[in-house]
């Protein structure tokens, strides 16, 4: 519990260097920061839609790593899922109360199949997880770049997306004057079941084994091949949501760009909040806080705006770097 | 062949203790100029950890090494090579990517000068050192290429091109073909003659006998005997190898068979090199009765052990358990038929660490007795826990606390727990009590003979020849992947054993 935390006061201070190098007094700038993040209501809510899409990915990003199931290919399950809710969403004659639902199933099983593929590679040929995961973005992305560009170019504007969803797809807003929509309760959802999965069922049991020894595992009888493909389709899913929630919830359509890269982001939402689901509702209301807050920040001092990204990446690093050394201990020998 | 001049190299009241094991005890040896010095016997007699004191990769809790007359601080292989000590492991160091050239010259220092290394120069040397000693290899060739024999000339030249005085070898035949060891041997001699010495650490004792001017045997961490190797006999080495022969005064009572527990026939297995670490292997155990499987680690215990356990594959032969096939079968159902299984390598393979002692010990059974539908009943879970760790004594603060904080025989009693739990048949168990204290292994023997009074039986692998005819009815020795003999505990000469332990077939006298 600790760590995270020195982690989060270590990126700070660092942070606060490329501050003072843009030419701001770091105090100030944090104060804006804060203030843009939660010193408002609408600040506060605008926080929360940031948080919906990086709380799935880290939930996903979570869960395949306790199982040792290196998913870096969030980014490309979740376009996976984009696209079938896109195209799921625009099917007529559907009420709103399973027309949504439909569409969270359609996107949660695209994501998880999209993960079951490099998954089954690794299981049966020992192909290494993080490379095909990271892979497969590229070929997802650029696949519906092309489908963007090419059969679903809008007639009209010539602007590359999909025709936009009906309006029993679409998540409701549940707020007048805000875009805060119901994708926010699905990431908190999940994000419990997740914790529940992992601490109660038989599933959870044989994943963190799995994870933690598989070797032992395999001996203890689990059917470790299997657990890693469920496991596997589990994140991908999840991941899925996240698409599902930008399409359904926040854009109307599927466009490219539709995600700011949270498949990636996730994977330092998980760090931080180090695999506890639970936490991933934390650690994904920091980042996005920090995204929020550093618009206020840059338009009032001069700091960058992409300063939020520098600071995700930092986090990482530190959070890493604070995990090496509580499982190391530098211990000095006389000679 | 007494020699008056001053020993190359000197190890005087070498003593260490791990924790509360007592690897060496006031072991003391010396090596001469031109010989070959053999340092004889059975696993855990101290043999490696004695190499590599001198090696420099742990150090002497007390005593003294001296290298031509003068004391040496060995803090680290460095200084061992520094002082003219190398040493070729059982496992090789090499980089496989890499070509013969790069890997001598890794970490030396010998042919750079300010940063640059001279290439072609290390590679004249290298030559040289072949033509000097010798051996055939190609510098160019890549690592991955070659042979394990010529791999290993590649760890020998890492010394010679070190300028070693004293080279150590740790079980260098392990992993050679007989040709390949009738070259080795030529080439350890044509070293000693241009003045080198060598270690030369067997359990075996053919390749000692063959190979050696003198040998050292040890025993349990002490240096039994010192003999000249044209001086003694195969049979005086094994019985300095094993110990004194026990007098059994009791008859041997004649077993009743009631049936098989365990048929194993013609079994054959690949080690994870790919050769074959079993062949054609016969074995039974009967009902109600403890079989040991005797013999030095590394001639085919673990992957027989992995094999029987679901967990290697087995290339052909078959595995009966109560007139049930279960070749090939998976852990889980192993675990389904009740065969108890205790493997090797306990924190490897045996329990998981980073979970806590209820977890653990519902491993197998998590799914089976502990959960409803798809969740886990914790409550029942840490009842068992409870009740296991009371029937066991198992030492913890409690259910909760992590198994990677039990000391070594309370993790044995946690893994037997667990296995118990499952109303075993038939129990195998590898190395059950290796490197635990009195009293865990007296339970755990205790535990094995409540076992066979209830009709089930036991198969146990020990390197542990006293532990085997203590508690087994039977026993087999293994060596290299085959039985070399099977026969009733009670009227087995130790000696014998000790001989086919060793790889002998030659018949013994009287």
């Amino acid at each position: 519990m600790l760590l995270p935390v020195i982690a989060l006061i270590a990126a700070f201070v660092i942070g606060s260097i490329l501050i003072s190098v843009s030419g701001a007094n770091a105090w100030d700038a944090y104060l804006l920061l804060i203030e843009g993040a939660v010193g408002s209501p609408f600040a506060l809510f605008e926080t929360f839609i940031k948080m919906t899409p990086l709380c799935l990915t880290g939930l996903a990003v979570a869960i395949a790593f306790k199982a040792n199931f290196w998913n870096i290919g969030a980014e490309g399950q979740l376009y996976f899922a984009a696209l079938v809710a896109a195209l799921l969403g625009i099917v007529p004659g559907l009420p709103a109360f399973i027309h949504i639902p439909i569409i969270i199933i359609g996107g949660f099983i695209a994501g998880g199949l999209w993960a079951m593929l490099p998954a089954f590679l690794k299981v049966r040929f020992r192909v290494d997880d993080v490379v095909t995961t990271l892979m497969l973005n590229y070929v997802m992305i650029f696949a519906i770049q092309g489908i963007l560009d090419g059969y679903w170019r809008d007639k009209a504007s010539g602007w590359p997306h999909s025709p936009e969803v009906l309006l029993t797809a679409r998540y409701p807003q549940l707020l007048p004057e805000s875009r805060f929509h119901l994708g926010f309760f699905v990431a908190i959802i999940c994000a419990v079941l997740v914790y529940l999965l992992l601490r109660y069922t038989t599933l959870g049991y044989r994943l963190r084994a799995t994870g933690l020894n598989p070797k032992a595992a395999a001996f203890g009888g689990i059917n470790v091949k299997k657990t890693i493909l469920i496991v596997a389709f589990i994140s991908g899913g999840l991941a899925g949501l996240a698409g599902v929630g930008e399409v359904i919830g926040m854009q109307y359509y599927l466009v490219d760009g539709i995600s700011r890269s949270y498949g990636y982001a996730g994977i330092a939402v998980a760090l931080l909040a180090n695999l506890n689901p639970l936490g991933v509702i934390f650690s994904s209301f920091f980042f996005a806080a920090i995204f929020t807050g550093s618009q206020m920040m840059s338009r009032y001092t001069g700091v960058p705006v992409y300063f939020s990204d520098f600071m995700q990446g930092l986090t990482l690093i530190v959070m890493l770097i604070a995990l090496l050394f509580s499982k190391y201990s530098v211990r000095i020998r006389r000679s | 062949m007494e020699d008056r001049k001053k020993p190359l190299l000197e190890m005087k009241d070498i003593s260490k203790t791990f924790l509360d094991v007592v690897a060496l005890k006031n072991v003391s040896l010396r090596v001469n100029e031109k010989e070959i010095l053999g340092i004889l016997g059975e696993n855990g007699a101290g043999k490696s950890t004695l190499m590599n004191i001198l090696y420099g990769y742990y150090r002497a809790d007390s005593g003294q090494i001296l290298i031509n007359g003068k004391p040496a601080a060995l803090n680290a292989p460095f200084d061992a090579i520094g002082n003219g000590i190398g040493m070729v492991h059982q496992h090789f160091n090499l980089v496989e990517h890499h070509t013969v050239l790069e890997n001598i010259i890794l970490g030396s220092r010998r042919d750079s000068r300010h940063g640059r290394i001279n290439f072609r120069k290390a590679e004249q040397t290298i030559r040289d050192l072949c033509i000097e000693y010798n051996l055939e290899i190609n510098p160019r060739a890549y690592v991955w290429q070659l042979s394990v024999g010529e791999k290993q000339r590649i760890e020998i030249l890492k010394a010679l091109y070190r300028k070693v005085q004293v080279l150590i070898l740790d079980e260098p035949t392990a992993v050679l073909t007989p040709q390949e060891v009738d070259g080795l041997f030529l080439t350890l001699k044509n070293m000693v003659e241009t003045g080198l010495s060598v270690i030369f650490i067997s359990h075996k004792l053919n390749e000692v006998m063959a190979v050696t001017n003198r040998v050292v045997i040890l025993r349990q961490g002490e240096v039994i005997a010192e003999k000249n190797t044209q001086d003694t006999t195969l049979q005086e080495l094994a019985q300095a190898m094993i110990g004194d022969e026990k007098v059994y005064s009791l008859e041997c009572p004649p077993f009743n068979y009631t049936g098989m527990s365990l048929q194993i026939r013609k079994l054959t297995i690949k080690n994870d090199m790919g050769l074959l670490a079993v062949t054609d292997l016969d074995l039974e155990v009967p009902h109600g009765s403890i079989v040991g499987i005797a013999g030095v680690s590394g001639n085919g215990q673990r992957e027989l052990a992995e094999a029987i356990s679901g967990m290697r594959y087995i290339q052909s032969g078959t595995v009966v358990l109560d007139n049930r096939d279960i070749t090939n079968k998976t852990p889980a159902d192993l675990v389904k038929l009740r065969l108890a299984r205790i493997p090797e390598d306990r924190m490897g393979f045996g329990l998981i660490s980073d979970f806590n002692i209820a977890e653990n010990l519902v491993l197998e059974t998590a799914q089976l007795r502990f959960s409803k539908s798809i969740f886990l009943r914790w409550g029942s879970i840490y009842a068992n826990a409870s009740k296991l760790i009371k029937d066991f004594s198992i030492k913890t603060n409690r259910p909760q606390s992590l198994a990677k904080y039990l000391s070594g025989g309370n993790i044995q009693k946690m893994l037997l727990a667990r296995e118990m739990s499952l109303d075993p048949n038939m129990i195998v168990a590898s190395q059950p009590t290796r490197g635990l204290d009195i009293n865990s292994t007296n339970y755990i023997h205790f535990l094995f003979t409540e076992l066979k009074k209830r009709g089930a039986s036991v198969l146990m692998i020990s390197e542990d020849l006293d532990e085997i005819l203590l508690i087994c009815d039977f026993l087999y020795v293994m060596y290299q992947g085959k039985m070399m003999g099977h026969f009733r505990a009670c009227d087995v000469s130790k000696m014998e054993v000790g001989l086919l332990m060793a790889g002998s077939t030659t018949p013994t006298a009287g």
